[in-house]
């Protein structure tokens, strides 16, 4: 048996009082929350940053950040939780939800 | 408090292209799969060109925002507890004051406090009319999902008359929520607020706007943000959005600002859709609906139209002056 | 008020509530934050004073309770400033949350308590049943004996607090210490503001780089942060002792952990605050008259100044350990429980009597502490060694 009273490895370091940089959040993955993930069809998309501005995560991702126009989006499939909003508000129903089995082409995982 | 000469300066958002998109949330944090207060939380941020500091409340925002190490903070923050963000926000703003007068701090950063209804209306009030009073330079924001949810759907005094919760069920002796949602702004306003106003995450232009002028004045600010709860109201995760419209196209949530006492309705609803159309998408309201309950959903309509009454009748009062 | 802004480098008459509100005045604090309670009023009275003629270059927050108070505390602190606030009784009871916060997230903060009984009945006058309510929530906890010393122990507090990230608070006793006037030496302002400086750089809601305080810790962590808690602490007491040192160069006062008279006395008394200089000037006497009787007087009550205590009891047969605080049902007083342990654990066997007395402002005059000394030196096998003494 071991010391009892040597500490042990925790899974990361204590901070002094418990702070931590922000944003450290993205480190945790919420893929496996969903039942149903949105589809974006880029075709469609017409850059309204609509499915951004609702999305609680967020996990729309701009492919255009640093712009100050419309910019087409797409999902973060590692921190989607499927809620379908995304698909709800979008005026041009450029959204779909699918199965989360459902094999589809690739429009912007990351 | 005249810290930073930039906040003062309001523009209201014309156009989502302008909206800053440099996320001021990660992800990664424990929300529920679409969670109403979060769309709130990341609206009131991307608002800003300036970080501001936020100071939370104990509530769902909190907890599943925090889990250590994990924060999905992209701005300063700091949880204390949960009846206190208004006091730990007058330290902050005051603090910053003084290491501004000392020389040690270039710019003072907008302070938000934010909390549920659970602890703006209930426990944090005192808190909140203390620091309304001593009139320090913050925005306080009270996310609305009309109950308890963290600790499961508990009743508070925001939330509806008429309304199931965990500790206001539906009996034969009661009709759920038996008392009438306490007018949170009427408090705040009396105060003597600069500014004060509700929004709705639904209407993201109008709560955007609200922040940016609320930011921009010189002392404290209210903002009341309903933000749908679809766990503890009961209907379906994608229909966050649908229900806190609905809430303002059946009058049951105006949308409306008072600026130094000034009452103006930002979204007018002329023609509002019948408030079955509001309840019907909920859990909570179905008892309503049966003809057994008809009195309490005719209560509750009257409730509804006397507190829109009220409001456009103040505006309408001050728009003549 | 004028005559408080003009006494600042010679012996001063103040009260020890005054004195504390000087020490705010000179030592670069940032905020204060604090609701008047009897019998602290003084201080926030003082410091609102010096707040309106410009000799308090902080802020002074008003707030509507002492649950704020901290609060606010706590916010300064969090955005990287020198945060103080004062209070008592019910105010450090409704504060009692925010003391676990504040030092759980380690922060500097120093607070004064005017020490008082709390409810109910209710009573204004001083004890220590406030202060060991809160005893295990993380703070440093110092005890004056009187006013010039809480002057000093609050000018120290600041170098303490921000040194090891702990709370500090400064305990002195209610209306015997806060409203008594006093001589008082006080340094002038350019010495206390060299000692105090400016606090050192921290991690703060300030840092460009946001950074998330006062995060939510699942069983895989929490024990390991109060462990961490504890450890700095329990260790912390190196660190007094290192400011205390370089007070003393500054004014040649020594306050230390605890004060002995009559080292290795056959009876010590064992006290916190005010009425331990009543029992000192007791014991002088005996002692002349040829009596084994001396004073431990902790100066420090977290952290326990173990290695100092131990040192004391060379020679020493009964210790008399004097409680003004009650821990309802327990074996005994909180201070004679602390004080048993710790012989407990060290194999250490003294004779212990522990006494309550002095709740809710009653007296302890020269003849009580000779009858409780008389007492002490002949228990034999029948004495009791828990009791209250409520005088004659």
């Amino acid at each position: 048996m071991s010391d009892p009273r040597v500490r042990p490895v925790g899974p990361y370091p204590i901070s002094q009082g418990g702070w931590h940089e922000g944003g450290s959040s993205k480190a945790y993955v919420t893929n496996d929350w969903r039942l149903e993930k949105p589809v974006v069809d880029l075709e469609k998309c017409v850059g309204c940053l609509y499915c951004w501005v609702y999305c609680p995560e967020p996990a729309i991702d701009l492919l255009d950040r640093a712009g100050k126009g419309p910019s087409k989006v797409r999902i973060d499939y590692d921190h989607c939780k499927g809620c379908g909003i995304c698909q709800q508000v979008c005026p041009p129903k450029a959204i779909k939800m699918v199965p989360e089995e459902e094999e589809v082409a690739n429009n912007g995982s990351i | 408090m005249e810290g930073n000469s930039k906040l003062s300066q309001f523009q209201p958002v014309k156009s989502i292209f302008e909206i800053n998109r440099e996320e001021r949330m990660a992800p990664g944090h424990r929300a529920c799969a679409g969670c109403g207060p979060m769309i709130a939380v990341r609206q009131i941020l991307q608002s800003l060109d300036v970080k501001p500091v936020v100071i939370s409340a104990t509530g769902c925002v909190e907890v599943t925002t925090s889990t250590y190490p994990d924060s999905a903070w992209l701005v300063p923050w700091a949880h204390v507890a949960f009846e206190n963000s208004a006091a730990v926000a007058s330290g902050v703003e005051a603090a910053m004051h003084a290491l501004k007068v000392r020389g040690e701090l270039k710019e003072e950063r907008p302070v938000i406090a934010l909390a549920g209804d659970g602890g703006t209306f209930d426990i944090g009030l005192q808190a909140l009319s203390g620091a309304l009073e001593r009139g320090h330079r913050m925005l306080y924001v009270c996310y609305d999902n009309e109950a308890y949810m963290n600790t499961g759907i508990q009743r508070s005094s925001a939330t509806p008359f008429g309304a199931w919760t965990t500790t206001s069920p539906v009996g034969k002796e009661w009709p759920g929520k038996a008392e009438i949602k306490k007018d949170i702004m009427g408090i705040v306003v009396a105060h003597g607020t600069p500014y004060a106003a509700t929004a709705s995450i639904s209407h993201w232009k109008d709560l955007m706007t609200k922040v940016r002028k609320a930011v921009s004045q010189n002392g404290p600010t209210f903002l009341h943000v309903y933000a749908p709860c679809n766990r503890g109201w009961r209907f379906e995760p994608k229909d966050t959005v649908e229900v806190a419209k609905r809430a303002v196209e059946t009058r049951f949530f105006p949308l409306y600002e008072v600026e130094n006492g000034r009452y103006r309705i930002t979204v007018p609803v002329a023609k509002p859709r019948p408030l079955e159309d509001f309840l019907s998408l909920q859990g909570r309201f179905s008892h309503l609906l049966k003809p057994e309950n008809s009195e309490t959903l005719k209560e509750l309509k009257s409730i509804v139209e006397e507190r829109w009454s009220k409001i456009n009748a103040a505006a309408s009062v001050q728009a003549q002056v | 008020m004028a005559q408080f802004e003009s006494v600042q480098t010679r012996k001063s008459l103040l009260t020890g509530d005054e004195a504390v509100a000087h020490a705010v005045r000179q030592s670069n604090v940032d905020l204060v934050a604090a609701y008047p309670i009897t019998p602290q009023t003084i201080i926030v009275e003082r410091i609102a004073d010096f707040a309106a003629s410009g000799a308090f270059t902080g802020q002074f927050v008003p707030v509507e309770s002492e649950h704020s108070a901290m609060s606010a505390c706590i916010g300064g602190a969090l955005a990287g400033a020198r945060a103080f606030t004062a209070t008592a009784s019910q105010g450090l009871a409704l504060m009692h949350e925010m003391l676990y916060a504040a030092s759980g997230l380690r922060l500097p903060i120093s607070m004064a308590i005017a020490n008082r009984a709390l409810n109910s009945p209710l009573n204004i006058h001083n004890d220590h049943t406030d202060v060991m309510g809160s005893i295990d929530s993380g703070w440093i906890q110092l005890f004056a004996e009187n006013a010039e010393e809480a002057y000093d122990r609050v000018i120290q507090s600041f170098r303490i607090a921000e040194a090891v990230n702990l709370p500090v608070a400064v305990n002195l006793d209610g209306f015997t210490l806060t409203h008594s006037t006093e001589p008082v030496e006080m340094l002038s302002d350019e010495a206390v503001r060299g000692f105090v400086g400016r606090p050192p750089k921290r991690d703060s809601l300030m840092d460009e780089a946001p950074k998330s305080f006062g995060l939510m810790s699942l069983p895989d962590s929490y024990q390991f942060f109060k462990e961490d808690q504890s450890r700095a602490t329990t260790g912390s007491g190196v660190t007094i002792s290192q400011v205390e040192g370089e007070y003393v160069k500054l004014s040649g006062r020594d306050h230390g952990a605890l004060k002995i008279f009559g080292s290795g006395s056959k009876v010590m008394m064992v006290m916190l605050g005010s009425y331990a200089g009543t029992a000192r000037t007791t014991a002088r006497q005996m002692k002349n008259g040829g009596e084994q009787v001396g004073v431990i007087s902790l100066g420090w009550l977290r952290p326990f100044p173990e290695r100092q205590f131990l040192d004391a009891l060379e020679g020493v047969e009964t210790l008399m350990i004097m409680d003004r605080s009650v821990s309802y049902g327990a074996p005994a007083g909180p201070l004679a429980s602390d004080v048993m342990s710790l012989l407990y654990r060290y194999g250490i066997k003294r004779k212990v009597i522990a006494v309550t007395y002095g709740l809710g402002g009653r007296g302890f005059l020269e003849e009580d502490a000779m009858r409780l000394f008389r007492y002490a030196e002949k228990s034999g096998p029948s004495f009791e060694s828990f009791f209250f003494y409520g005088g004659e």
